[in-house]
């Protein structure tokens, strides 16, 4: 394993333990002077590539959901013809996401850090940080932290701050690379990846806000200290979103290996007796209580027990809520921030929202639940994006999770739990984008 | 050019608008869904088809049917 040599003197390493990049968080956006002093100067690069074996050596894998080696993204990048491209996503598309949103209002410049790093690692000349348009309060708080480092002569590729379009897909990477190309915010059919031919024609590198601070911190400390937390496989701690009924929702810093079932605790534990988690959010999956309480918060080991770590997503929910109709609102909205663009999802979702609420509000039919499982292959992987996939993927999980509410709905009709308000968060209509541009 | 060992068809699911021209073209491969996409039964194309999946590829009026040889290649 290699450390990474670094020209100004560097603060000393802080001991393993968490939080890390929430540490010394406030209630005010975290001023140039303050992030400094809090982790010591942006370090110096003596050779571009020198980063990028530290980062492989870390393995800090994407905090955006996917989970790709982040070294290896880079890379790639960085072995692509001409000049590249840096895009920082801090679109975070999941209704029941806030960390990239908490990262960026109160701590900006560990992300930029981050992204003027990876830009020089790569050899970017154009460097793009995407939010969604619709969080104006968020795009402003952000000029002014990329103009404080602009009079400090930070960041030496200027760092342009995007509005993107305030819809699901468009925070998927084809769709900001198309958005940044002149494009309306849509994915795109593949081949050509980003990482290949993006924005421009360039080959760009699109990580994860959350990602980019990681990666800042790595530059700084070394790959052994990133190792310190987390486990072998999964190393370092991530960020998670507990919501639902708990005693303290919020943004929680976890070691990667956390066990779920933990981090309800941490989280104040449960609020009301609880009937199942959606871990991953709505690329994710229902686990019931049980299964899902002593897996480890990792890729493998959550994909292994049928569910998904996705953005680091956990909700809590109460029995006395019905899966099926939460299930069912939740699809409605992934059908209506669909792109338009494939037939399957365009014509799917909206099908599979009717045949779950059927379910959910009215059942007491033979074939109810059939009708919904029926539409399932005809959805996935049909799509030039993973949207569709990730609606089949929790409509799975819930008929996995939840035969017995499937059946006694599909014979005896609705259960007293649709009368109970929402549990999954979904934005307000008024905050929605209904259009892309 | 060497003769390709075999081609495999994909459908761009973007630009397709469900004419069907395919699945009338190459029904041995293609079927339509409820709403009138293609489905695929499988990508790769036996040799004895390889003349009506070509047939089928110009026939699309979207050219959302895409023809590869086996090195991935798209012609």
């Amino acid at each position: 394993m290699t450390t990474l040599a670094l020209s100004p003197p560097r603060p000393p390493s802080p001991a393993a333990r968490l939080p890390r990049l929430l540490a010394g968080i406030g209630d005010q956006p975290a001023s140039l002077r303050w992030h400094e002093r809090q982790h010591g100067p942006m370090p110096v690069l003596r050779r571009a590539g020198r980063l990028i074996d530290v980062v492989e050596a870390s393995g800090l894998t994407g905090r955006g959901g996917a989970g790709f080696p982040t070294g290896r993204k880079m890379r790639s990048v960085a072995a692509g013809p001409g000049s590249k491209v840096v895009v920082a996503n801090g679109a975070e598309g999941e209704p029941a996401s806030l960390k990239d949103r908490l990262l960026l209002s109160r701590l900006p410049h560990v992300v930029l850090d981050g992204m003027t790093l990876a830009a020089e690692a790569v050899g970017a000349t154009e460097a793009y940080l995407c939010v969604h348009g619709t969080q104006h309060g968020l795009l402003d708080g952000l000029e002014r932290a990329v103009q404080e480092r602009l009079a400090a002569g930070l960041d030496p590729v200027p760092i342009k701050v995007t509005g993107i379009p305030g819809r699901y897909v468009s925070s998927e990477q084809s769709s900001i690379v198309q958005f940044l190309n002149g494009g309306p915010g849509k994915p795109t059919f593949s081949p050509p990846r980003p990482h290949e031919r993006g924005v421009n024609g360039h080959p760009t590198l699109v990580h994860n806000v959350e990602t980019l601070a990681h990666l800042a911190l790595i530059a700084r400390y070394g790959d052994r200290w990133f190792r310190g937390t987390g486990t072998p496989s999964a190393p370092g701690s991530m960020l998670v979103t507990v919501s639902g009924a708990v005693a303290r929702p919020g943004v929680y810093e976890i070691e990667m290996g956390t066990p779920v079932g933990r981090l309800v605790m941490l989280a104040g534990g449960p609020a009301e007796p609880l009937s199942g988690l959606l871990v991953g959010g709505y690329f994710g999956a229902w686990l019931p209580v049980e299964a899902a309480w002593p897996v480890p918060m990792t890729h493998t080991s959550l994909k292994a027990a049928g569910g998904a770590l996705g953005a680091g997503i956990v909700i809590a929910l109460p029995a006395s809520a019905c899966p099926i109709a939460e299930t069912a609102r939740v699809v409605r909205y992934l059908a209506e921030e669909n792109a338009g663009q494939c037939g399957p999802c365009v014509f799917g979702l909206p099908a599979l929202a009717d045949a779950l609420g059927d379910l959910a509000y009215c059942g007491g039919r033979n074939g109810a639940v059939d009708q919904v499982a029926a539409l399932l292959p005809l959805i996935e992987r049909r799509g030039a994006c993973r949207h569709p996939d990730g609606a089949t993927q929790l409509v799975r999980s819930l008929l996995r999770a939840f035969p017995a509410d499937a059946r006694r709905h599909e014979r005896t009709g609705s259960c007293g739990g649709v009368a109970r308000p929402p549990v999954l968060p979904l934005p307000r209509d008024e905050d929605r984008e209904w259009d892309f541009r | 050019m060497g003769f390709p060992l075999s081609v495999t068809l994909r459908v761009n699911p973007i630009a397709c608008v469900g004419h069907g021209m395919c699945a009338e073209l190459l029904p041995e491969l293609i079927q339509l869904d409820r709403w009138g996409y293609p489905i695929l039964s499988s990508s790769t194309v036996p040799r004895p088809l390889a003349d009506h999946a070509r047939r089928a590829v110009q026939a699309c009026p979207a050219l959302a049917l895409l023809i590869a040889d086996a090195a991935g290649k798209h012609r």
